[in-house]
């Protein structure tokens, strides 16, 4: 499966279709929940009318996190199989889930003010998830200058097989340190939040999911297309 | 204290993250697949 779609032409065939068909189903759940989250539930006894901000964060922080695992996937996929297009994937993924790490930590921000008093604290999920950001950009940076200098993608590849190391630090940060981020809320088998106050997520997360699905099609479409280019203007030059 | 502005300027990030992302991503995949096509148009 993974071999029949690593093919450009077959790609580019199922992803024509797919990129409106993804981007578009996730703005109306994203909207949807949104709407839902701001309108629909009850304000937290605690946190009040400010835990509504949980329903674009959760998914932010996923999506921040579930993109470096998918990045070091396709890393990891070229470093074995030496495919471009895993390669162009892992690319791909990288401004999109630096967006969705940077929008968990100004989200966070914005909620620490009212709930804590402090719009940041050096914690261990809070610094983890800024270094988490910190290693998107750098890998930004580092795919850029590979591509620039007619590297063969392994350095990156490297980086982002590495770079999962943040994975567990930031997942266990609650657990191993003492800090002022509260403990695992959602996690693979239940919720220790009232289902009254948790469904907007079930929309919000998987349309912000497949609108990062569209956005890395249309980035990957663009970097076959430039290859595309690059070679043609090297077969005309040539002649 | 009032929470209702900080709720919308989480909003309001996310809005403008996620719409600028996809919005510049849009606009990169357009240009690269016409420059594409306009090679490949020619003799």
């Amino acid at each position: 499966m993974i071999h029949a779609l690593a093919n450009p032409a077959r790609f580019l065939k199922l992803a024509r279709p797919l990129t409106p068909a993804l981007f578009w189903a996730g703005v109306a759940l994203a909207l949807f929940g949104a709407w839902a989250g701001l309108t629909r539930t009850p304000p937290d006894y605690l946190q009040k009318e400010s835990v509504r901000i949980l329903y674009v964060h959760v998914p932010a922080a996923m999506l921040g996190m579930g993109g470096w695992a998918a990045l070091a996937a396709a890393s990891l996929g070229y470093l074995i199989w030496r495919h471009p297009l895993a390669s162009i994937a892992a690319r791909a993924i990288a401004p999109a889930g630096a967006v969705f790490a940077g929008l968990c930590l100004v989200t966070g921000s914005i909620w620490g003010r009212p709930t804590w008093g402090t719009w940041w604290e050096w914690d261990g999920r809070l610094t983890s998830m800024l270094l988490l950001f910190f290693v998107y950009i750098a890998y930004v940076a580092l795919a850029r200058a590979d591509a620039d200098r007619g590297g063969d993608g392994r350095v990156p590849a490297l980086f982002g097989v590495a770079g999962t190391v943040l994975l567990p630090i930031i997942r266990y940060s609650v657990v191993w340190w003492n800090t002022l981020h509260q403990g695992q809320s959602i996690g693979l088998t239940g919720s220790s939040i009232d289902d009254s106050m948790l469904w907007p997520l079930f929309f919000t997360l998987p349309g912000l999911a497949l609108i990062f699905a569209g956005v890395v099609l249309m980035r990957m479409r663009a970097m076959l297309a430039q290859q595309k280019v690059e070679a043609r203007l090297k077969r005309m030059a040539a002649q | 204290m009032n929470h209702w502005p900080f709720i919308l300027a989480a909003y309001g990030a996310t809005l403008v993250g996620v719409g600028g992302l996809a919005l510049a991503s849009w606009r990169e995949m357009r240009r690269a697949e016409a420059a594409a096509d306009s090679l490949k148009r020619r003799p």
